[in-house]
């Protein structure tokens, strides 16, 4: 204890319950994040590098028409879903049908893109003082299941109700999405992923299976989006760096390419050891923490890469990275 | 069936279908026709003078981006090596050059520093990182995500060095020269020119030097390139330390007349480049130029009609329809790097 005392690092916080929930709910839509690229990296053996871009596309398409456009928040749910699914086609069908490097070029763009006009675009936007006033809806729901807590003898906390929210949210999405893999059309996804010309030659139109493999991963970002929408409760373009890409891109490799269990315990992960090391004090300004964090998340997802690429669960025999 | 003036006439193409065909056959010359078209556009709706400012502006951001696109190219043809971390290469050399400065050399000494290091930097990287990755037999996914993983690890240790403050780049950036109502920089005019010199130089050592020969051969067969006896960990060498260095110069070049660097200098830019590289082809170091100049007008000349503010996105709306119309580029051919 003392030694860590002298490095400035306190460990109190682990016995917090507010951080444990902050961890929760960060982990909860970071996981939905990532399964998106699971299917289409783990299960499709498409480079989507865009899915910051898709979830700030649904999340602002919610927050916009309920802002904006006085739509009701349930019916924007489902649009920003639409919308985001609208983002994939424009995005897969110039590039899905040519080599793996423009997809994974024009995704990155994509996700640049999407940032740059959020931040320029203010009528629209709010630019970068952000988009407020989305949550009245979810503030009310929020406090009857505080009600329905109470009536069973849990005290009311803060983000306690959006937590157990997610959680359903993020098993539903990974057990949908799970089904889905172990179906005909999830088997037509891993056969593109081990030989394209092979599923082509079999009658299969990959090129519209690689569509809808993208579209349900923009749906998937879009709604981590609206967790992240109500978590901080303003949408800003610094909250979709391309940063949160390269998250969703550790957590997959973590938790082993091509496993779903391993998206959630990835994400878990991931997030603990981001929000443990706030805690570390340091005697920096926050810019420069907040580079060291990026530095070490890229510093990380290099490592992962070489040393390890079948992750923390990952089988070899159910996906190799593609050798050459 | 077998009437052979019938089948004459069903494959003799009507005159349009010609004239696109042979525009298809010389994409530059539909390129230029197009160009053209939209300025007279323009120009007429706009106004002249606007138009003539907004082409000076084009050309000099289309330079910048042409000379990170060679780099970026090169690469790719070479190693088939999508560098997402050619962004953060502009922002070292810019960088370099702010250190120079620092050490109290001459603008032009820090210069040279610069374009050096980014250089050295291009080997350091080749010889650290991506020849024993090769080695390795690391399959596509893997390469991408090192090179996103090196992007966020370079950005953020120079944000982490140099602090998220602007630096000065120490070049005049008020004086100008004006052509008749026109008006350019004058640290403008000249990085613009020595950018296009050094593109013009790259391009001819890439046609007419042995040097160039072997990496093109290089790019269209690594293995073959091998057993034809030349020296390819040697050509890779070469190609990281002019990939570097024309990053660096890039990066130098938009940091003077912009007056200052700052972390994301070169991420800023990327976007632009990778347009100018697809546009191009990749892997084509004729087409980079070629897309550079192409991007650097179209975001310059939608000025004339949108928010500037938008003009990034321009950009990205060129790279789509360029996958929409002709996935490979201006100038041709799927693979390989063409001088």
């Amino acid at each position: 204890m003392t030694e860590l005392g002298l490095l400035g690092v306190t460990i109190e916080f682990l016995w917090n319950v507010d951080f444990w929930i902050n961890v929760g709910v960060l982990a909860t839509t970071y996981g939905v994040f990532a399964l998106g690229i699971q299917l289409n990296v783990g299960t499709t053996g498409i480079f989507n590098f865009g899915q910051a871009g898709f979830m700030a596309v649904g999340s602002y398409g919610m927050g916009i028409l309920v802002v904006k456009a006085d739509v009701s928040f349930w019916l924007a749910l489902v649009l920003g879903v639409l919308i985001a699914i609208a983002a994939a086609l424009l995005v897969g069908l110039p590039s899905l049908r040519l080599r793996a490097d423009y997809f994974a070029i024009s995704t990155l763009a994509f996700s640049e893109i999407v940032r740059y006009v959020a931040d320029n675009w203010d009528g629209l936007t709010g630019g970068n003082l952000g988009l407020f006033g989305y949550t009245d809806s979810w503030t009310a729901t929020s406090a009857r299941i505080d009600e329905l807590l109470e009536r069973i003898g849990v005290a009311p906390r803060f983000l306690l109700p959006l937590l157990l929210v997610n959680l359903a949210i993020l098993l539903a999405a990974a057990l949908v999405v799970l089904l889905l893999v172990r179906s005909p059309w999830g088997r037509v996804l891993r056969a593109i992923r081990e030989d394209e010309d092979a599923a082509r030659s079999l009658g299969k139109n990959t090129f519209a299976y690689k569509l809808q493999s993208l579209s349900l991963a923009s749906s998937l970002a879009a709604v981590a989006g609206y967790m992240l929408a109500i978590n901080i409760s303003i949408l800003s373009p610094a909250n979709f760096e391309p940063v949160l890409t390269a998250y969703g891109y550790v957590i997959v490799i973590l938790g082993g390419l091509g496993s779903y269990a391993g998206v959630v315990v990835g994400s878990a992960l991931l997030i603990f050891v981001l929000e443990a090391t706030r805690y570390l004090e340091l005697p920096l300004s926050d810019a420069r923490i907040a580079s060291l964090r990026f530095m070490i998340v890229g510093a990380v997802l290099m490592a992962l890469v070489v040393f390890r690429p079948q992750g923390l669960f990952g089988r070899r025999e159910e996906l190799t990275l593609r050798a050459r | 069936m077998s009437d052979p003036s019938v089948l004459a006439a069903a494959s003799r193409p009507g005159r349009l279908a010609a004239t696109t065909a042979g525009l298809r056959r010389r994409p530059l010359l539909g390129f230029a026709l197009g160009a053209g078209a939209i300025a007279v556009l323009l120009g007429a709706l706009e106004g002249w003078r606007e138009l003539g400012q907004a082409t000076i502006n084009g050309i000099v951001a289309g330079n910048y981006f042409a000379l990170g696109a060679v780099g970026l190219t090169l690469i790719f043809g070479v190693l088939r090596l999508v560098n997402f971390a050619h962004g953060e290469f502009l922002t070292f050399g810019a960088y370099m050059l702010v250190a120079g400065n620092a050490l109290g050399l001459p603008l032009l000494a820090s210069a040279a520093f610069g374009v050096l290091a980014t250089a050295a930097l291009g080997l350091l990287l080749e010889v650290g990182l991506w020849r024993p990755v090769r080695r390795k037999r690391v399959g596509e996914l893997q390469l991408l995500l090192l090179a996103l993983g090196l992007a966020f690890l370079m950005r953020n240790a120079m944000a982490f060095v140099a602090g998220p403050e602007d630096r000065r780049a120490g070049a005049n950036v008020t004086a100008g020269l004006h052509l008749g109502a026109l008006r350019i920089g004058r640290t403008e005019l000249i990085v613009t020119m020595v950018g296009i010199c050094a593109i013009v130089a790259v391009a001819v050592v890439l046609r007419s030097t042995s040097l160039g020969r072997q990496t093109r051969a290089l790019a269209d067969s690594i293995q073959l390139a091998e057993t034809t006896g030349i020296d390819t960990d040697r050509i890779v060498l070469i190609t990281w330390a002019t990939s570097g260095g024309l990053a660096g110069l890039a990066g130098i070049l938009y940091a003077l007349p912009a007056g200052t660097v700052h972390p994301n200098l070169g991420f800023g830019l990327i976007l632009s480049i990778f347009a100018a590289v697809v546009v191009g082809g990749i892997g084509n170091a004729y087409g980079a130029l070629a897309g550079g100049l192409l991007i650097g007008l179209a975001q310059e000349w939608s000025t004339l009609v949108i928010d500037p503010a938008m003009k990034v996105a321009v950009g990205f709306a060129v790279l789509i329809a360029t996958l929409l119309v002709r996935p490979q580029g201006l100038f041709g051919r799927a693979r390989g790097v063409e001088g």
